[in-house]
């Protein structure tokens, strides 16, 4: 495993300080994808996108080509972009948004195009103010432009897209959740089936959505062919992905890598790269793929940076984002701390959710302060049982949206794995690293 | 539904506030921008704006105050001039976080969700923010300051306290520097009728189908 000299397809111009602006996404190949795409019929634009064999890059990594593919039966009315990135510790799109709007906003056209809808709305996750004026800006320029908008390029193809702020909810980034949002309601999942806003999404309508990092990969996909993109990766985990590597790392950041073909290890360790472990200290766990994901030990960082690879090791790649904690760092702790987030984001609809993560917030909190009595370890995954029975990976699903069942992923990872610091925790009354 | 009301609305934020609704297939999808908009003048949603809202998305104001409880971003209380947000989320804990935040509670002389008497400033505790290569990620008013120390926050504190960053740091509303200038140029009644068209076909297409389409 090594980090490859893979194209940068969608950080190539982070480089510039005006990377964001039309004038320097005219001067580094801007719109020639979305002119390419104009002189193509529909069906090619997709084709191009099915052969790339494009992975969501929201969370779930379902195949974009597929969703599309649902529609294309139907009449599309709508296509949502989802940039309410909210996984904890991932902020790949929100680089994307501030950095290279223009890049979405073309890879929006011509999913648009291929998908043939005149209507588009871009769901930006409210506290990205500057990310909001970025893409509004953008749009302003590609209108005038003549890249956004009525008859674009002189082809008699039309579309209007609007930017639309989100107001701080977690949720919304669960695509019927954020449809709801959209409609000027709060943002309580729907219930499935259906499974895809494809069948009933926007007001009622056949609806694709798609995630920002997703849009952002369709200019470079049309300009060098779909076989391009597949060539790259391994096996169902073509192209490149960003990967946002935080915690305790010399140089955390977002970086775009190969996929399957680069391990936890070059991303955590290497010096053009993650840098290795803070203050010279030793890797205890990381998280693979956002706070929904069971965590990973030592032993398992030599696993490459793939979909598949991830989940059958028990885990996802999810989100793309990877949390590195140090051998200093309390696992009672880091994982109460992610309960807490999902108490306070859950939408109340479902009683596992709502109630569960409640209860195992409140047991963490009193182990991690020093109230806890050794029978809590069976009681928290008693707990986590009634939210996601029998503990599988992935989680059963006892709720409307995945939600839910992503709150034992923590607790019980960290249980499995550092159990006897639990016990210290209850023993000692209090925490051994406060 | 608007009647003779005065605008709770500036004349400014009432034409934005049409612009919005008219960028929506449907009145309602413009209620949260609508409530953005509604914070960047008075810095939180007051009754008068919750039932200006409604009229415009033609909702009743429990419904707008239904749907804006739910959002962190949207307060039914006053709020101070400048709301800072500290992420404590994970990537941020593991960055001192929880260290910080007992700092701005002592130095604020607030709580989470306080703010400090003369009205500047009110802490919240934020979940991650997706600033996560700068940690601990602080924002104030929605704008990012970058990591903090307990000695930075001090001085970003004492610089805010004197009037400084304004441009950095604009009042309320995310949406406050975002404008749309182009592609609002089409006649409304044009757009009406092209969106009357829409729910025809989309209601003949539904009748085709024979379910409903209905949620």
């Amino acid at each position: 495993m090594a980090i490859t000299d893979a194209p940068k397809i969608v950080t190539s111009r982070l480089g510039h300080p005006d990377s964001h602006t039309l004038e320097r996404y005219l001067a580094t190949g801007g719109y020639e994808g979305l002119r390419k795409a104009l002189t193509m019929t529909p069906e090619a634009v997709a084709a191009e996108v099915d052969a790339a064999s494009l992975l969501g890059r929201g969370g779930a990594g379902f195949p974009a080509g597929r969703k599309w593919a649902m529609l294309r039966k139907d009449p599309v009315t709508y296509l949502v972009v989802n940039g309410d990135e909210s996984e904890p510790a991932t902020f790949k799109d929100h680089l994307l948004v501030e950095r290279d709007p223009h890049q979405l906003v073309e890879g929006v056209v011509i999913a648009a195009y291929a998908l043939q809808v005149s209507q588009v709305f871009i769901f930006i996750r409210g506290e990205f103010a500057l990310g909001l004026e970025r893409v509004q800006g953008a749009l302003n320029d590609a209108y005038a432009h003549g890249a956004v908008g009525a008859d674009i390029f002189g082809s008699g193809f039309s579309v209007d897209v609007v930017v639309h702020p989100g107001a701080g909810a977690y949720i919304c980034g669960e695509e019927t959740a954020l449809l709801e949002s959209l409609e000027g309601k709060r943002g309580f999942p729907r219930i499935k089936p259906p499974f895809f806003p494809a069948a009933i999404g926007l007001y009622g309508q056949p609806t694709v959505v798609n995630n920002v990092e997703t849009m952002s990969n369709l200019p470079w996909i049309v300009r060098n062919g779909g076989a391009a993109f597949a060539a790259l990766g391994e096996g169902r985990s073509t192209g490149t992905r960003l990967f946002a590597l935080a915690g305790h790392v010399n140089k955390p950041g977002v970086y775009e890598l190969e996929m399957a073909k680069t391990t936890f290890r070059d991303l955590i360790y290497a010096p053009v790269l993650g840098g290795g472990v803070r203050h010279g200290r030793e890797l205890k766990a990381f998280i693979p793929g956002g706070v929904s994901a069971p965590w990973f030990g030592p032993d398992q960082v030599d696993l490459p940076l793939g979909q598949d690879e991830v989940g059958a090791a028990g885990s996802m790649l999810g989100s793309g984002s990877v949390v590195v904690m140090d051998d200093h760092t309390c696992p009672v702790r880091a994982s109460w701390r992610i309960t807490k987030f999902f108490s306070r984001e859950s939408c109340g609809q479902c009683t596992p959710c709502r109630e569960g993560s409640g209860w195992l917030e409140r047991i963490m909190e009193r182990i991690e302060t020093g109230s806890g009595r050794e029978e809590d370890l069976d009681l928290l995954l008693d707990a986590c049982d009634n939210i996601a029975p029998g503990l599988t990976w992935p989680p059963q699903q006892t709720t409307i949206c995945v939600l839910g069942p992503s709150i034992p992923s923590s607790i019980g990872s960290a249980i499995k794995m550092f159990r006897d610091e639990f016990l210290v925790h209850v023993k000692d009354g209090g925490c051994p690293y406060a | 539904m608007t009647g003779a009301r005065p605008s709770h609305f500036s004349p400014e934020l009432a034409e934005r506030a049409r612009e919005l609704v008219a960028l929506y297939p449907e009145p309602r999808s413009a209620l949260i921008p609508l409530c953005h908009l509604a914070q960047e003048q008075d810095g939180y949603l007051t009754a008068e704006a919750m039932e200006e809202v409604a009229a415009l998305v033609g909702v009743t104001p429990a419904e707008v105050l239904g749907t804006a409880s739910f959002y962190d971003m949207l307060h039914t209380e006053p709020v101070g001039r400048y709301v800072v947000a500290i992420c404590t989320n994970i990537a941020c804990m593991l960055g001192g976080a929880l260290e910080l935040l007992e700092h701005a509670e002592a130095h604020l002389q607030v709580g989470v969700g306080g703010t400090t008497a003369d009205g500047l400033f009110t802490l919240e505790e934020a979940e991650c923010l997706a600033d996560c290569d700068r940690t601990p990620c602080v924002q104030v008013n929605h704008r990012f300051v970058g990591a903090q120390t307990p000695e930075s926050f001090e001085r970003l504190v004492a610089e805010l306290r004197a009037g400084g960053r304004v441009e950095e740091i604009p009042p309320h509303g995310t949406l406050v520097r975002v404008r749309r200038t182009i592609g609002l140029a089409a006649d409304p009644a044009a757009v009406a009728a092209e969106r009357a068209a829409e729910a025809e076909a989309r209601a003949a297409r539904e009748a085709a189908s024979g379910d409903g389409g209905g949620r």
